[in-house]
């Protein structure tokens, strides 16, 4: 186990997980290392990092708006009373 | 054609973000929103009698809220109409179409970046409508609500790496169709 996680080469399947990881700033600095090192040489992955990356960049976006869990869980609750006072 | 049924038990879940989104487009106030969509979901439930399950249950909401969305317009713009008419210009020579000198600059960058945020708001909700359940509930804690990856593993009683492995597929699912509704 020791010697895999020391590889420098790492297969498409982990270099993607990495850069799932740090779209969430969840990559530690080894990983982000053997990352970089999988992108120079894989076009495919480096096709993935972009999408990846844009993908994030929209979805940081203000006007992305959802409603909190507080207001859902309130929500929830008095549409549930409203079906109990209708049946 | 099959025929839809309605299940309101669902419907925060499942519709809550989106009819927010459409709603905030339309009347630019979060509260307001709130309160528009709280009242689709109550009128909805009054009305499921009239409901024939020809659309699906979101078209339907969406047909209630717009609706709302009306009246709320018309709410307000019976007030605001009495403040218009006592405008006036102050001289007789300077009289003249004041609503159409007073338009406001059409090439308003900032006004259309903001539409465009908006928009696209929408398109994303109508994208992780479309993951499976349990993947856009999960992607969107991670992603717009910003939980820690314990927080959610706990929530949902699963280990990190079946987290990852969630998160992957909805990413690729999301860029495929950002890909096809936003960049085209």
């Amino acid at each position: 186990m020791s010697n895999e996680k020391n590889k420098i080469f790492v297969s498409c399947g982990e270099a993607n997980h990495y850069c799932d990881k740090n779209q969430y700033r969840e990559a530690s600095l080894w990983e982000k290392i053997k990352l970089n090192i999988h992108l120079i040489y894989c076009k495919a992955c480096r096709k993935y990092s972009a999408k990846n990356n844009r993908l994030s960049d929209l979805m940081k976006n203000p006007k992305v708006y959802t409603l909190d869990q507080s207001t859902k869980n309130d929500l929830k609750e008095q549409l549930k009373q409203k079906l109990a006072e209708k049946s | 054609m099959s025929t839809n049924i309605l299940d309101p038990n669902t419907w925060v879940d499942k519709y809550s973000d989106y009819l927010y989104n459409y709603t905030i487009v339309r009347v630019n106030d979060r509260e307001i929103a709130q309160d528009l969509v709280q009242e689709t979901f109550f009128a909805g439930l009054k009305s499921i009698k009239n409901f024939k399950g020809e659309a699906s249950e979101r078209t339907w909401l969406i047909s209630i809220l717009k609706r709302k969305i009306i009246d709320y317009y018309r709410k307000i713009n019976s007030n605001k109409g009495k403040a218009e008419v006592r405008m006036s210009y102050s001289s007789e020579e300077s009289e003249g179409d004041w609503l159409e000198e007073r338009v406001a600059d059409p090439f308003d960058i900032n006004a259309e970046s903001e539409i465009e945020n908006t928009e696209l708001g929408l398109a994303i909700h109508n994208c992780i409508d479309k993951l499976p359940e349990k993947q856009a509930l999960i992607f969107k804690r991670k992603t717009v609500e910003g939980f820690e990856t314990e927080a959610i593993c706990n929530e949902f009683d699963i280990t990190a790496s079946n987290l990852w492995v969630i998160i992957h597929r909805a990413r690729t699912a999301m860029a495929e169709c950002l890909e096809k509704n936003w960049f085209k």
